[in-house]
């Protein structure tokens, strides 16, 4: 028995032909909100399908708040709430009949009413699943997930294909349910997401654990906090690139050429010399400054939403 | 964050409303359900309905006495004479349009070709007509008492076929079309983590099912009645009875097509492969005695069959609770099977 809300240890599980997830370490706080960033087919979603009780893993142990699937599911069905991935509830059931529905499952659990206000479905209580918009089938959907008054919420690609505005009214939900006390596990492919919502984050790919720590670690560990993308007219030598002395790293996308640095201030006059000097033209330039996503390229040379 | 009390019902009541609510919403679901073995009852009922045999068509010669024996055989009830010229009249008896053709002087002469059933009914008819038309008295007066028995009638064999199809239907594809499609929609999925105990979610099904039974059996039988007059000699609460049993029975086996199925068209394949051979050999529309001997026992564990035995026996033959035993019996098995073996075997996502 463990304090850990989640901890499994050398977790496997192959299908057929893949090795979904190849020897996995976790370990989730209670009252954290964890974050499981990687691309799709990383293996996220079979991931958090073991750790919800929904598929056996081939080996490896899970305990979630400190009870086993095995010995302890029907206790632990009660305390955790789930969002999965690509769930289509019935179509014809209201909102309000719905949220009942999932209510009655539970020993105990929330006012189906007081929830609705909570998540600004108030007014869709009397329409039918079949007839809300994206964002309002995925609240309904974390509705479902906390009418049970959870412990613990289990939400797998909460945001996939949302407005930016459905998007952050999911974040405040999220983060309502924290100010409980309440712990999170969620996936996303999301970066930004991950880095607004997430205590911790572990990136996987491949079924590997390839990084994990807090979003600040992460992008820390780039060591270079600029990126600087930029193409031209032709393109210049990687050669020459790399011999540039304020380069800590570059990988090429398509025709750009992204450069990881430390000061801009210095970097920028310098790479337009370069260019110049070469007799090119530039093309685009532009900026930022470091996150998650420049991590995951520096750590596995793809960008996330290519794969 | 606290907890409530509201008030929560049963989640077996919730789910059973639920199926009930889904189900209302689904128009096309209610027509085949109510609408479509009414249609069919009707159009089968009247195609079929005991009337009287039409009038036999025959032909008169033309000439002297034409007119004078067109009329005479006209009073006949069941001919239906016309006058033809020589080469006419030939024609139509050649081709079949008449079966009698009235020739001769003062003498009628009958020509017709006594192989043909109705040629032979319209020479003694037309002879009869003609004879008494000339003065013939009867040496007696026979009276007639007419026979056309309710329960012996086409449509009384056909309303509990029926009754007993749209049972198997409705119970099959309750349950398969419904479960198949939640598996689908990964509802099944996300209903195994929740709390909810699986028995229910089955049991809920079995439950809706049960309510609509009622309404379909009643409706069918009350159309029955009031349009062919078709009556239930035996024990409504045995009819009761064989519907919960028939009912159960095609759940069973509806749950047990279901259980693993992945895609909507996946299961509508299974069905037909299993309804449609027991739309035809389970007596249905027309009785299975014409099947070869050997066969017949066969025929009789099917399901439909059993129901469709069961059915005529009680609302034809006022049979009683020993006499449908064995279908009883067939049918229930056919359930415990199809539960016992679909829910093992049953895959939630």
């Amino acid at each position: 028995m463990s304090d850990a809300a989640v901890q499994c240890r050398d977790l496997r599980k192959s299908f057929v032909d893949v090795k979904a997830v190849d020897g996995l370490d976790l370990t989730v706080g209670r009252g954290e909100c964890f974050g499981l960033l990687g691309p799709n087919g990383a293996g996220k979603t079979t991931t958090i399908e073991i750790l919800e009780g929904l598929t056996v893993p081939d080996s490896g142990r899970v305990e979630i708040l400190g009870l086993t699937w095995k010995d302890s599911e029907r206790e632990l069905r009660e305390r955790i709430g789930i969002s999965l991935q690509e769930t289509q509830l019935p179509e014809k059931l209201t909102v309000l009949e719905t949220l009942r529905l999932f209510r009655s499952f539970y020993r105990d659990g929330r006012d189906p009413d007081e929830l609705l206000r909570e998540l600004s479905l108030d007014e869709k209580r009397n329409a039918r699943y079949g007839k809300l918009s994206g964002g309002q089938k995925q609240r309904l959907a974390v509705a479902c997930a906390l009418i049970g008054n959870p412990d613990m919420l289990f939400l797998d690609e909460p945001t996939t294909g949302l407005d930016p505005q459905s998007r952050l009214q999911l974040w405040e939900v999220v983060a309502r349910f924290r100010q409980t006390g309440g712990t999170v596990l969620l996936t996303t492919h999301y970066m930004e997401e991950a880095q607004r919502l997430c205590d911790r984050i572990a990136i996987i790919d491949h079924g590997h654990l390839i990084a994990l720590g807090t979003p600040e670690e992460l992008i820390a560990r780039l060591e270079a906090p600029n990126i600087i993308e930029f193409a031209s007219e032709p393109a210049l030598a990687e050669d020459a690139i790399r011999a540039l002395p304020f380069c800590l790293g570059c990988s090429k996308h398509g025709d750009k050429w992204q450069l990881r640095v430390d000061a801009l201030a210095d970097a920028v006059p310098q790479l337009l010399a370069l260019i110049e000097r070469s007799g090119a033209k530039l093309v685009t330039l532009s900026t930022h400054e470091a996150t998650l996503e420049d991590l995951f390229v520096s750590l596995t040379g793809r960008e996330l939403r290519d794969v | 964050m606290s907890s409530t009390p509201v008030r929560v019902r049963p989640p077996i009541i919730e789910l059973v409303i639920v199926r009930t609510k889904e189900f209302v919403r689904e128009t096309e679901a209610l027509f085949w359900v109510f609408g479509f073995p009414l249609l069919l009852a009707l159009a089968l009922g009247f195609a079929f309905r005991a009337k009287a045999p039409d009038k036999i068509p025959i032909g008169v010669l033309a000439g002297p006495h034409a007119q004078e024996r067109l009329a005479a055989l006209a009073k006949s009830p069941v001919l239906l004479p016309r006058v033809y010229s020589a080469e006419e009249g030939h024609n139509a008896l050649r081709l079949g349009k008449i079966s009698l053709l009235v020739e001769g002087d003062a003498q009628p002469v009958y020509r017709f070709d006594p192989t043909r059933p109705d040629a032979r009914t319209s020479r003694l008819e037309a002879d009869d007509a003609l004879q008494t038309a000339a003065g013939r008295r009867n040496v007696f007066n026979a009276g007639e008492e007419r026979v056309t028995q309710q329960g012996s009638r086409y449509i009384d064999f056909l309303m509990p076929g029926l009754v007993g199809m749209n049972l198997m239907s409705t119970g099959m594809w309750g349950m398969g079309f419904a479960i198949v499609n939640a598996r689908m929609r990964k509802l099944l999925k996300r209903l195994v983590a929740t709390p909810m105990r699986k028995s229910h979610y089955i049991l809920s099904f079995f439950l809706g099912r049960m309510i609509w039974l009622t309404l379909e059996v009643v409706l069918l039988v009350a159309f029955g009645w009031l349009v062919f007059g078709v009556r239930v000699n035996g024990s409504i609460a045995l009819l009761a009875l064989l519907c919960i049993i028939g009912g159960y029975g095609f759940s069973g086996l509806g749950l047990l097509l279901a259980s693993r199925v992945k895609t909507i068209e996946a299961i509508s394949g299974l069905m037909n492969l299993v309804m449609v051979p027991m739309w035809i050999c389970s007596g249905v529309f027309f009785s299975y005695e014409r099947f070869p001997d050997a066969v017949k026992p066969l025929i009789r564990l099917l399901p439909l069959t059993a129901l469709n035995d069961a059915l005529r026996a009680v609302i034809n033959d006022a049979a009683g609770f020993t006499q449908i035993a064995m279908p009883l019996a067939v049918l229930a098995a056919w359930g415990i099977v199809g539960f016992a073996v679909g829910i093992r075997i049953f895959k939630w996502q």
